[in-house]
């Protein structure tokens, strides 16, 4: 929360009808970058298309994936854009349970993200099917072979479990741009009008409404919450609950929340200076959230480092000799440089978040975020792969680079998720007006509050941690401020 | 027998119509309760709930309901699908296995728990209803509005006086 003026988030006296009047005109009228953006999403997207195409003719073979390489970088990247899909639910759900403030004006975009990245990680299981036309099976229905999915395997419970998220976060983001959508509704003209007019749903903003949506939005967020840690708890079983070496890891369940939040925070990080700069959004996307997205990202950062710690730990000093031969191979192996790259990128480029002056720098953070997801994508792939070539019998070993199929099809789903979102946020407001709003509102109340207290002289900055007065050691903080001089009335 | 009417006041100073609908609520204006009134804002301002005075809201019951039907229907949904498998050899294994059901019965209290939510929101909160004649386009910008839902038409022009006193920017009415 905000507490002080140089502590604020935003400037409290934009007017509510330039907030109005931005954030539609950044529908309208981005930068060049944006469109620029657009064509290179969509050019990814189609070499995606091209070599779906060709293994879908040709077979998995293309794609270099037999045994015992059956899954690799297409589970990895599975993985990776299911984690980057919690970081809407930290932002939107988690932050506006604990009233942090300084959410609001960057939430919406993380929530678009969320629903982004689950329907792009929706393809990859698809994808490394191979035999697309079957995928119906995995469907929980009542079929004339009498046969079921298998409920106590996690690859059923992913089905079930991700379409949850999916359809939860999906209507998360719908059911919180209502009031905006009315907003664009009343200010915007033709089809457009008519377009938001249906998805305002006939929203007036009435204290029954108000009422009503504060309690259902406060109620998805609770949901959401336990919902996106056991989506990725889920995924994790994926690999914890087999006994192969690396990935039977009691550790695996947080572990993989905490990357998922991780990498979600760090592409928050990316969209949030590519938006400020595609929408001229500098007055809304401000240093000050930055800064705080930044501190909260190198905080989750300490905590997964902590679990990557655990897990090596607990390999290098349990007692089973397969895992602490693949962990060494990881290290010292073929996959070195990829070992080395997570390393590098998770676990020594964070530390740049811990200066203030780097945080508060775009150019810089931008790169830094960069580096954080390819740290985040090398890590899921350091679980899938190196299992897969390394595993317990030695004549199945076998080193796999994947081939251009699979690095086209993961490279295209950048693009098509980039496309999604770069859509989205043109068609759909990327800052929440009336959180925003709010949020104005709320400083102004802070403010005004702090200035009365300080006309009082009671206003005691920090007063917790301020040093107390001679005398007043022993004294706790409220009895100090209560008995400063001239304050004996207080 | 006297017209009825419906009032709009609107309001650029949040206050100002705090201080209106607590006057109302004080009796300031005979024959209009706090209950006729209606507060339309471009944002959740905590103020209005405290000028209006509690008022009832109902979908966590709907999402209490929705959560117990997830949790039941999941249980039954697996254990009868898992039924079909007592054709086939279980290895002794229980044909019904609840710590792996509990699994996906969570997935499911939360998949209902949402849907009815979101489903229930709209009925509960008016949507889908036509914007009368007297909304305002500044309500989804900065200005705040009491609708008074039904005013005699011998009390008309006291409520109206009652605004412009209070300090209204602009008051609207309408026949019903």
């Amino acid at each position: 929360m905000s507490n002080s003026p140089h502590d604020k988030v935003l400037d409290e006296n934009l007017k509510w009808t330039q907030i109005n009047e931005d954030v539609i005109r950044s529908m309208q009228n981005p930068r060049k970058a944006y469109w620029i953006s657009v064509a290179v999403c969509v050019s990814m997207f189609f070499c995606a298309i091209l070599a779906e195409i060709y293994q879908y003719r040709m077979g998995m073979g293309t794609a270099g994936l037999n045994n015992p390489h059956m899954w690799d970088m297409y589970l990895a990247t599975f993985v990776f854009w299911i984690g980057m899909s919690h970081a809407g639910t930290l932002l939107s759900a988690i932050l506006h349970i604990i009233h942090a403030q300084w959410r609001k004006p960057i939430y919406r975009f993380a929530e678009a993200m969320t629903t982004f990245s689950l329907l792009t990680a929706g393809f990859f299981p698809m994808i490394h099917l191979g035999r697309i036309w079957n995928l119906y099976w995995v469907l929980p229905y009542v079929s004339d072979r009498g046969v079921w999915p298998n409920f106590r395997s996690p690859l059923s419970w992913d089905a079930f479990a991700i379409s949850t998220y999916l359809s939860a976060s999906a209507l998360f983001l719908v059911i919180g741009m209502i009031p905006d959508m009315a907003v664009l509704r009343d200010h915007t003209k033709g089809w457009r009008a008519k377009v938001y007019g249906v998805l305002a749903l006939g929203w007036r903003g009435d204290d029954r409404q108000w009422r009503n949506f504060r309690k259902t939005y406060m109620l998805m967020a609770c949901f959401l919450i336990p919902l996106a840690v056991s989506v990725h708890s889920i995924v994790s079983s994926d690999f914890s609950m087999s006994i192969n070496p690396g990935w039977h890891v009691t550790t695996f369940p947080p572990y993989f929340v905490a990357g998922a939040l991780y990498s979600g925070c760090a592409a928050i990080m990316t969209l949030f200076v590519c938006l400020r700069y595609f929408f001229r959004m500098e007055d809304y996307m401000t240093l000050n959230i930055m800064e705080k997205t930044t501190k909260l990202t190198f905080a989750i950062a300490g905590v997964w480092n902590y679990l990557l710690f655990v897990e090596f730990a607990s390999v290098w000093y349990g007692h089973s000799v397969y895992d602490k031969e693949l962990l060494i191979a990881k290290a010292t192996g073929d996959y070195a440089p990829v070992f080395w790259t997570m390393i590098f990128c998770s676990t020594v480029v964070p530390f740049t978040m811990a200066f203030q002056k780097l945080r508060r720098h775009m150019p810089t953070m931008f790169i830094v975020s960069l580096f954080l997801q390819l740290g985040m994508y090398t890590e899921r792939w350091m679980i899938v792969a190196p299992t897969l070539a390394m595993s317990h019998n030695p004549h199945q070993w076998d080193i796999l680079w994947a081939p251009v199929v699979q690095w086209a099809i993961v490279f295209g789903s950048f693009g098509w998720f980039g496309l999604l979102f770069l859509v989205f946020v043109k068609v759909f407001p990327s800052v929440s007006m009336y959180e925003v709003k709010e949020l104005t509102l709320h400083q102004k109340e802070e403010f005004e509050e702090e200035r009365r207290m300080r006309e009082a002289g009671m206003f005691m900055p920090e007063s917790a941690t301020a040093p107390p007065l001679p005398g007043d050691e022993h004294k706790r903080p409220e009895d100090r401020v209560a008995g400063r001089p001239g304050m004996e009335g207080a | 027998m006297a017209s009825k009417h419906k009032m709009l006041a609107l309001y650029d100073d949040f206050e100002e119509c705090f201080k209106a609908i607590k006057a109302i609520r004080g009796g300031a204006v005979k024959g209009v309760t706090v209950d006729d009134l209606t507060v339309l804002s471009p944002v959740d301002h905590h103020g209005i709930d405290e000028a209006l005075g509690p008022r009832p809201v109902n979908v966590q019951r709907f999402t209490l309901l929705g959560a117990l039907f997830g949790v039941t229907f999941g249980f039954f949904f697996l254990a009868s699908a898992q039924a079909s498998f007592l054709v086939q050899p279980q290895g002794g294994k229980p044909v019904v296995p609840l710590p792996t059901n509990f699994v996906l019965m969570y997935e499911m209290l939360i998949f209902f728990a949402v849907w009815t939510t979101v489903l229930v929101f709209p009925v509960l909160s008016g949507l889908f209803k036509k914007r009368d004649s007297l909304y305002s386009e500044k309500l989804t910008v900065d200005h705040m509005g009491v609708i008074v839902e039904e005013v005699d038409g011998h009390n008309l022009d006291a409520m109206k006086d009652f605004f412009k006193n209070n300090k209204a920017v602009e008051i609207r009415e309408e026949k019903i």
